[in-house]
């Protein structure tokens, strides 16, 4: 495991050269908008740091993050961090299984006590009901056990920083977020469904160069989730200029046209998927045709249908206004009913007025 | 409550409970004038009622020069602000997608800037009318707090409209939560002040043309 | 119970609403616009004299007996109650600075009907003893006398005799089977009797079989004017009984604004029941005898005339276009005022304005917007159909020390008849 060595030792002991660490620096840099005189700063820094130790947690998670941040073209950079960290508990990934792999975790804690950095992915169930158990220990005490001794928490992917499809409406297990359970440590959150291997990486370099990251309202660092998808998309011209798909695969849906009418999140989702993309760059979702879902927002999989246009009344407005209509039709027959006899009253109670009527006694 | 509950909340129950009061609301508003209803006319006939009636729902949208002549700022801001109340609220193709949601009607709408413009013409145009409305002597006598809260209450979803558009001050749930959550604000008023009379206009003009065209006269 | 009280009125008011009222008042977005058609605030710039708050009570009664809200914030004492006090407070809005000339109810741009509520409210006011003191005299005088001037058929069989030999011809007079029973307006038989011998000489020339009758000669409805649509009835009624005694086809309103609406508009409704006979405006008749080809005439008027539209008679009534035929046959030189119409503008003085002698100065001072007419067009002469228009006009002209002839359309043709 080689703790003591610095990333720097470690780089030159497997034959990085200091060009492909500067380039890593360099992108890191850039991807977090930081100007070009930053890049030695992230180099000299990454360079001295000593591995630290991190224990990655999954909970009820589909693995979806693990995978996005595996599943890259540039194999470099993801495994890189992976030199410059020491995972020492990671169901996917670690090679140990069963009480081996819980003693690892256990013996990690012990010596970095204070000082390991805790991933989590998933959601926890909220109460002890038995739903999801590691090793016969529920998630709930277990994370509680972990972030006891963690230096800081970093919350992978939807399910971790917000529940995620678990908490989904029914929420049969009670799942809720990281932050909901761990009160008294600094979390930072990387939602997404799953989130963008680069930023997954960008943030943990981030976080290991410059400490804890500015975070928005949300917990999650401002450098990747401080712009919305609207607000960077290539399609943006067509939302402004009223040109909308209207269906999938429509005239307007081949022309590229904003996905607004089908459901699109974008103008309140945070991420950097219109910037930074997926695969490398290669696309996101509303390129590809598919409206934003919203992934990286809180409940995004009860926010309305994916397909519901973001302006548009999540519930059965039409079938509401009718049901109201005939409500009102009742209610004001009844009331009618009751001014018009009010009024036919006076009418019937008329006294008659003659010129006698007419002076006031003076 | 996080800003992005807030705006499921504005967009799921609130809007619920809004749509149904004003629906409600104007239907029993509706009743609650047509029952008290109108005695027959014994009188011969020299024109058509309902003609007439017909007839004036429409010409009332034209003044007589006269009128315009002496009250133009009343004419030209009124319909500057309703034209582009109309333009913001039907043409703007998130707006349609409200009415689309309800009525399964869809409709073209203008660019997004168009309705932006318009917007903030609207914007100046309701500003107008209500500076006349504190100056003018006739409007200042005749205005109770219901007139003052009307303004504001149709004003606020224009303001927090551009805000929304323009993404400024607060997050994009926050401030497209504050402008639903005006909308339905003005929903609810809807009904119970005298925004009603964007309904009960057609049947004050078309009492008003049957009256006249009764005797022959167009109103 | 006997006598005014604020529980009477209170009560008309609310058998006076109807769902046109509703509707009125639910629409009113207090624009204003109703106040630039009104003479009296236009020649006053004062506020108060906007028409739609005119109405205030009568909104107020509507409010809080027939809208859900309105009975609810009563009822939890969230509004204050009408009081005999704001009726007396609004009786100078209703009976002095209004005509009932129902210009207002032109331009309002959502469609309230002002003047139909106006006369609405002076029910209300009526019975709980706030119209002004000489429009009640007035009413008293009508329902006793048989004329609110207090002229008695002494007095028209003089006016009738002095015509007969003025212009020789016979006046019929209780002519059982005639086609037509004229009506006449005390101010005709008083100021303007010349109108007899005009109606009497036109008859004879087109050979229409008329009468008048000694027993309900009387046109104006002083019931009409202060608000008493029980009074308003009997004086109706009394023609009624007359025409079918009679066995009239028609019964002829004369030049007299008022008296047209309550007999042609009101007057079936007043007394619960059609008509079985017609009833027509002079004007009606006299261009229904014009197409008909049986006016002849010898001259024409060439003097620049215009004419003054009587609200109730064009605006309010629907005779329109047949004075302005009739203008057009018997004068060369006829020009329109700017605003006339439907849109002329009201001569300050109808509806009970001229009966009450504490308006009269709010009265001339509105006089300044018919000036304005008249000096925007520069006319020779003005004629109109309505002697109370007639006698205020003349009143103004006098004020603003102008000359200019007020002269009635009747009395024209008849001046330009063709000798047998």
């Amino acid at each position: 495991m080689s703790k003591d060595k610095t990333l720097g030792e470690t780089l030159q002991q497997r034959g990085v050269s200091r060009r492909s660490f500067l380039k890593f620096c360099a992108t890191t840099a850039s991807m977090m908008a930081l100007p070009p005189s930053m890049i030695p700063v992230i180099a000299a820094t990454l360079e001295k740091v000593r591995r630290p130790s991190v224990i990655w947690l999954s909970f009820q998670e589909c693995t979806g993050c693990t995978e996005s941040l595996t599943r890259s073209n540039s194999a470099t950079i993801e495994d890189l961090i992976f030199d410059t960290i020491s995972l020492d508990y990671h169901h996917t990934l670690q090679a140990a299984s069963g009480s081996a792999a819980e003693h690892a975790r256990e013996e990690a804690m012990q010596e970095n006590y204070g000082n390991y950095i805790l991933v989590v992915d998933g959601s926890i169930p909220g109460e002890n009901n038995g739903y999801s158990t590691i090793a016969g220990i529920s998630n709930k005490d277990m994370l509680l056990e972990v972030a006891a001794g963690a230096a800081a928490i970093v919350a992978v992917g939807s399910c971790a920083a917000f529940g995620g499809i678990p908490k989904a409406d029914p929420n049969p297990t009670g799942a809720v977020s990281v932050a909901e359970l761990v009160k008294d440590k600094p979390i930072v959150s990387v939602p997404g469904c799953p989130p963008i291997p680069a930023v997954i990486t960008g943030v943990l370099v981030q976080f290991l160069t410059f400490g804890l990251p500015e975070l928005d309202q949300l917990g999650r660092p401002a450098a990747f989730y401080g712009k919305s998808i609207h607000d960077r998309c290539y399609r943006r011209p067509f939302y402004d200029k009223g040109l909308f798909a209207h269906s999938f695969d429509d005239e307007g849906a081949r022309k590229g046209w904003c996905l607004f009418k089908l459901g699109c999140k974008g103008p309140t989702t945070y991420n950097a998927c219109a910037v930074t993309k997926w695969n490398d760059g290669t696309s996101f979702p509303i390129e590809a045709g598919h409206p934003c879902l919203g992934c990286s927002e809180p409940d995004f999989w009860d926010a309305g249908s994916f397909y519901k246009a973001l302006s548009a009344p999540t519930g059965a407005i039409g079938e509401t206004a009718v049901y109201a209509g005939a409500a009102g039709l009742i209610a004001g027959a009844a009331l009618g009913a009751t001014l018009r006899a009010r009024k036919q009253s006076a009418v019937k109670n008329h006294e008659r007025v003659t010129i006698d009527d007419l002076d006031q006694e003076s | 409550m996080t800003d992005t509950e807030f705006l499921l909340w504005v967009r799921g129950p609130a809007f619920s409970a809004a749509t149904f009061i004003m629906c409600a609301g104007l239907v029993i508003r509706f009743l609650e004038i047509f029952l008290l209803g109108r005695k027959a006319d014994l009188a011969e006939a020299r024109g058509s009622a309902a003609a007439g009636g017909l007839r004036t729902m429409f010409t009332r949208f034209i003044p007589d020069a006269g009128s315009f002549q002496r009250s133009g700022f009343t004419v030209i801001s009124g319909y500057i602000f309703h034209i582009g109340l109309f333009i913001v609220i039907f043409l703007f193709v998130p707006h349609i997608m409200v009415f689309e949601t309800a009525t399964g009607l869809s409709w073209p709408g203008l660019p997004s800037n168009i309705v932006d413009a318009t917007n903030v013409v609207t914007m100046l145009a309701l500003l107008g009318v209500l500076f006349h409305r504190i100056k003018d002597p006739v409007m200042r006598m005749l205005s109770e707090f219901a007139d003052y809260l009307v303004w504001f209450v149709t004003f606020l979803p224009l303001l927090t409209g551009y805000l929304a558009f323009h993404r400024v001050g607060l997050s994009a749930p926050m401030l497209i939560g504050l402008h639903i959550l005006s909308v339905e604000l003005l929903m609810i008023l809807f009904p119970f002040t005298k925004l009603s009379h964007a309904f009960t206009l057609w049947m004050a003009r078309w009492y008003n043309g049957a009256i006249a065209g009764y005797k022959g006269v167009q109103s | 119970m006997s006598g005014p009280s604020f529980e009477r009125g209170y009560a008309a008011l609310k058998e006076e609403i109807d769902a046109p009222t509703a509707a009125f008042f639910s629409s009113c977005v207090h624009c204003g616009m109703c106040a630039e058609a009104c003479l009296f605030f236009t020649e006053t710039r004062d506020p108060k004299f906007t028409p739609i708050y005119k109405l205030e009570p009568l909104r107020k009664v509507w409010k809080q007996e027939y809208t859900f809200w309105g009975k609810l914030g009563r009822a939890l004492g969230l509004s204050r109650a009408l009081t005999d006090q704001d009726l007396a407070d609004w009786e100078v809005l209703v009976y002095d600075s209004c005509t009932l000339c129902g210009r207002c109810s032109m331009v309002c741009p959502v469609g309230n009907d002002i003047a139909y509520m106006i006369r609405k409210m002076r029910e209300g006011m009526a019975a709980a003893g706030h119209a002004p003191a000489g429009l009640i005299g007035a009413t008293k005088r009508a329902v006793t006398i048989g004329s609110p001037m207090g002229v008695k058929l002494p007095a028209l069989q003089a006016q009738i005799r002095h015509t007969e030999k003025e212009f020789d011809v016979k006046v019929p007079v209780d002519v059982e089977g005639a086609e037509y029973l004229c009506l006449l307006s005390s101010m005709e038989i008083m100021n303007f009797p010349e109108f007899i011998g005009a109606i009497a000489r036109i008859f004879r020339q087109a050979n229409v079989s008329w009468t008048l009758s000694s027993e309900a000669f009387e046109a104006t409805n002083s019931g009409i004017q202060i608000g008493v649509s029980d009074i308003a009835a009997e004086l109706v009624q009394r023609i009624v009984d007359v025409a079918e005694a009679l066995k009239v086809k028609a019964v002829i309103s004369p030049e007299c604004g008022h008296a047209y609406m309550a007999i042609r508009w009101e007057g079936p409704n007043l007394v619960g029941k059609p008509f079985n006979f017609k009833v027509v405006h002079i004007l009606e008749l006299l261009d229904e005898l014009r197409s008909q080809g049986r006016l002849k005439l010898r001259d024409k008027e060439i003097q620049k005339l215009t004419y003054h539209d009587p609200c109730q008679i064009s605006r309010r009534g629907g005779v329109i276009d047949q004075p302005r035929n009739l203008l057009n046959m018997v004068a060369d030189n006829f020009v329109e005022m700017p605003e006339t119409g439907k849109m002329n503008w009201c001569c300050g003085a109808g509806g009970g304005v001229s009966s009450n002698e504490r308006a009269d100065d709010l009265r001339l001072k509105t006089f300044a917007r018919k000036k304005a007419q008249f000096d925007a067009i520069n006319v020779d002469a003005v004629v109109s159909a309505c002697s109370n228009c007639r006698i205020h006009l003349e009143e103004g002209l006098e004020e603003y020390h102008m000359e200019l002839p007020l002269l009635s359309l009747t009395e024209t043709i008849a001046e330009h008849l063709a000798e047998e």
